[in-house]
């Protein structure tokens, strides 16, 4: 039985370090695949009305972690009990929103948090063949497409002052390999790189002391992929696979809206925003600071040499990319928890009071081109998939489609 | 799992394997392998391999397999325990879905052995509700004092219900009666809270603190300092030894001991109280508990400040934060308590920020069992008189 069990181990253990099997399609993880919340799609709708819903599905529980769309899979976490001590995990399909599979882990951490956040708030991310699903509780699970287990991690359990009793919020990304996942907070702070075969730290980074709800970005560089690390300090680039500083930004950063790239310049939400151009043999190079276009909590997006940040009062702020200067301002139907999706020339805006509204970024002053009001509170970034929006509620997982 | 608890734990585990029904197996289980290598999972991922593919076996198994992986759970760690529930998760998912029926009798043969894992009995009588809801009704009906926390809310929650159908009808001594009984098995706070206003409401007098076993009567020592948040890894007099009548160089002049008691229902000990809105100070507060006889227990701690507490000199956690919430049990600290007198120290910092709500540096603590059913010192005082307040009721 041993020997079986040890072959059985190997094989399914080569299929977690085969080369990432993603699809132009997919939304892998928190804002994407880029991490920029950008989508290629030009099939989303864009005119909303209750006839685009084309499917819904009630939940086991509460969560603002987003959507992640894989394989024709649409991957998702929620929290249940008196105390959120129930995890689920559900893969639904995203032609019709049948149940797929459902799986279910008992918390090891600490379940406090906030009223308006739950444990089910970091977005699970995959690379196309696995997901690994992390959540406030720091219990992290990694499953592949078909819901069979492959490791379960309690972060928590393994270093006991891993916690945050606002609840932790930031979501993993999966690049080069390796999973990066950011557990910091006022205590043990650390950064993660987790090996997927295995679920074992590959490396384990002392990160700023302080509570952070920041995510990590992923730069995609010509010759390497680097993970930038935000805290209050500022940033931090890594290499995925070794966790070796490739280099700092010291001017410090939020701690809840993340920093976004467009591929050449890093937009940073520090002292408002300030544009970084990263060097391969340096620190950043600072271009500009606006404190025009400071984010709220969503986190900025950039897309066509336009940046867009939503603030407190729901008012959309649209800067040009080059040199920071704010071009016009637009009040929607905030306030906003998730971030926007940019698909081409729109918007897609989820705020806090149910509505899902699209924005013609292209029009003089910004126009709101589509509107729908899903009824209930909407905290949770969307995901954009095959022509399709995926929006979550407390209670509700919507599909989104042109009809 | 430590390879000493692997090496002890595992046969002890399998030597104790028996059938639902308590007779022991006919011979060795096939899934015995797999299982124990779900069991041997630990800390930092290890043992994650050899469990993966255990598991890809136990999930192919058939449901006959349930009560032997819900029996597994039984002394197994929170990570090997969801290793398990996700493999019943699988097989319950594809055996369903080729039409293949639950194990009801098995299953309630399982739930009815108190003696097996909490969480496993909560998800054998979710199965059970799955296949026959009438059954699993009538099955919740008495366990209303279960060790499983989460069976134990449905049959309180039923009590609740149905004192308040006798109340909408008049019948307010059988109300109260049901109320009585519901408050005495509820463990969760929003059954209990709901029991006790229902119970003032028909005249009846509720002890929450009590209920809830929190330490009422403390010595508070302090202030001591916290500048720049140092005071928490500083080692001031009281944690080196308990001198009652001692007094110490304090951060504003003298520290000595002084009484403080928490005349609040849920335990609040106020150190505001004691020494002034202070900041940037510590303090530390003490107690005693005598129980006739040595036993393992939860503190339970809620706490918005940094805090550290001891049990008989013995450090049983910390933790460095401060002001970004709580509620009640927030932490549970597994600790063991000796026959006799036990010595219970906790140390309060508070910082350096100026919000108003950050004003706060109290703590609420309780000793109970691991269902949360108080264990209150055979020596306890009588709950102190609650002060006048306005606060409305703790509500998490």
């Amino acid at each position: 039985m041993k020997r079986t069990l040890l072959l059985a181990a190997a094989i399914a253990f080569a299929a977690l370090v085969e080369p990432a099997a993603l699809s132009a399609a997919d939304w892998p993880q928190f804002r994407g695949p880029n991490t920029d919340c950008v989508s290629t799609d030009t099939q989303l709708p864009v005119e909303l009305a209750p006839e685009n819903i084309a499917w819904k599905t009630t939940l086991p529980g509460r969560g603002l972690s987003a959507p992640i769309v894989v394989a024709g899979r649409v991957i998702l976490t929620c929290s249940s009990g008196p105390l959120q001590e129930r995890l689920h995990v559900l893969c639904y399909n995203a032609a019709d929103g049948t149940l797929r599979w459902h799986r279910q882990f008992w918390t090891t951490g600490r379940t406090m948090c906030h009223d308006k956040t739950s444990v089910a708030a970091s977005t699970p991310a995959s690379d196309g063949k696995h997901i690994v699903a992390l959540f406030s509780s720091n219990d992290m699970a990694c499953l592949d497409l078909e819901g069979n287990l492959r490791w379960f991690r309690g972060i928590t359990r393994d270093y006991p002052n891993v916690s945050n009793s606002l609840g932790m919020a930031a979501s993993p990304v999966w690049v080069d390999q390796t999973i990066v996942a950011q557990v910091e907070n006022d205590s043990e702070s650390y950064c993660l790189g987790i090996d997927p075969a295995s679920g074992r730290n590959r490396w384990k980074l002392n990160r700023p002391i302080g509570a952070n709800w920041t995510s990590p970005l992923i730069l995609r560089e010509s010759s390497r992929n680097l993970v930038v690390l935000q805290s209050k300090s500022g940033l931090d680039a890594i290499d995925a696979r070794t966790g070796k500083a490739a280099w700092s930004y010291t001017d410090g950063a939020s701690t809840i809206p993340s920093s976004v790239s467009d591929g050449e310049t890093l937009f940073a939400v520090s002292q408002g925003i300030t544009a970084l151009r990263p060097s391969a043999s340096g620190p950043p190079s600072q271009l500009w600071r606006s404190g025009q276009l400071t984010p709220a909590t969503a986190s900025p997006v950039v897309h066509g040499g336009r940046l867009y940040t939503l603030n407190n009062a729901g008012v959309l702020s649209c800067g040009k990319t080059v040199d920071g200067a704010r071009l016009w301002q637009l009040r929607l139907k905030g306030p906003f928890s998730g971030t926007p999706l940019v698909a081409g020339k729109h918007l897609y805006c989820v705020g806090e009071k149910g509505h899902v509204q699209v924005v013609d970024t292209a029009a003089p002053e910004g126009k709101v081109v589509g509107e729908l009001d899903l009824g209930e509170m909407l905290l949770a970034t969307p995901a954009a998939a095959d022509g399709a929006l995926y929006v979550r509620s407390n209670t509700q997982l919507w599909k989104i489609a042109r009809r | 799992m430590k390879s000493w608890a692997a090496a002890v734990g595992l046969p002890l585990f399998f030597a104790s394997c028996q059938a639902p029904d308590g007779a022991p197996p006919a011979k060795a289980s096939p899934l015995a392998g797999p299982i124990g290598s779900l069991r041997a999972v630990d800390a930092e991922g290890r043992g994650n391999e050899q469990a993966a593919a255990a598991w890809e076996t136990l999930s192919k198994a058939g449901m006959e397999a349930l009560p032997e992986l819900l029996g597994a759970m039984d002394g197994a760690n929170e990570l090997a325990a969801n290793w398990l529930r996700a493999a019943v998760d699988a097989v319950v998912e594809r055996e369903g879905r080729a039409g293949r029926a639950l194990p009801v009798a098995a299953l309630e043969a399982f739930l009815k052995e108190t003696r097996h894992d909490p969480r496993a009995r909560r998800l054998a009588f979710e199965l059970i509700q799955r296949a026959d809801a009438p059954k699993a009704d009538a099955l919740i009906a008495g366990m209303a004092d279960d060790p499983s926390v989460e069976l134990r809310r449905d049959a309180v929650g039923r009590l609740l219900s149905n004192a308040q159908s006798q109340q909408k009808v008049g019948r307010t001594a059988e109300a109260a009666a049901e109320f009585e009984t519901a408050l005495r098995s509820a463990r969760d706070l929003d059954q209990i809270n709901s029991a006790a206003m229902q119970l003032r409401q028909l005249g009846k007098s509720v002890d929450l603190s009590r209920h809830f076993g929190f330490l009422t009567h403390w010595k508070v020592a302090g202030p001591f300092d916290n500048t720049e948040r140092k005071g928490f890894a500083s080692v001031y007099p009281p944690e080196q030894e308990i001198q009652l009548a001692a007094k110490y160089p304090g951060k504003t002049g003298q520290a000595s001991w002084v009484e403080l008691v928490a005349a609040d229902e849920y335990g609040k000990v106020n150190i505001n109280d004691a020494f002034g809105p202070l900041k940037e100070a510590t303090a530390y507060a003490y107690s005693e508990f005598v129980t006739d006889k040595a036993r393992p227990c939860e503190l339970r701690l809620a706490c918005k400040n940094a805090w550290k507490v001891w049990v008989n000199s013995k450090l049983v956690f910390g933790r460095d934060e401060y002001h970004r919430g709580t509620r009640i049990d927030h932490y549970r600290l597994p600790a063991q308590l000796e026959r006799g007198r036990n010595t219970i120290l906790v140390k309060l910092c508070q910082n350096e920020q100026k919000e108003t709500w950050t004003v706060e540096w109290e703590f609420q603590l309780r000793v109970c069992d691991a269902t949360g059913t108080a264990i209150l010192a055979a020596d306890r005082l009588p709950t102190p008189a609650p002060k006048p307040t306005t606060r409305k009721p703790e509500t998490k």
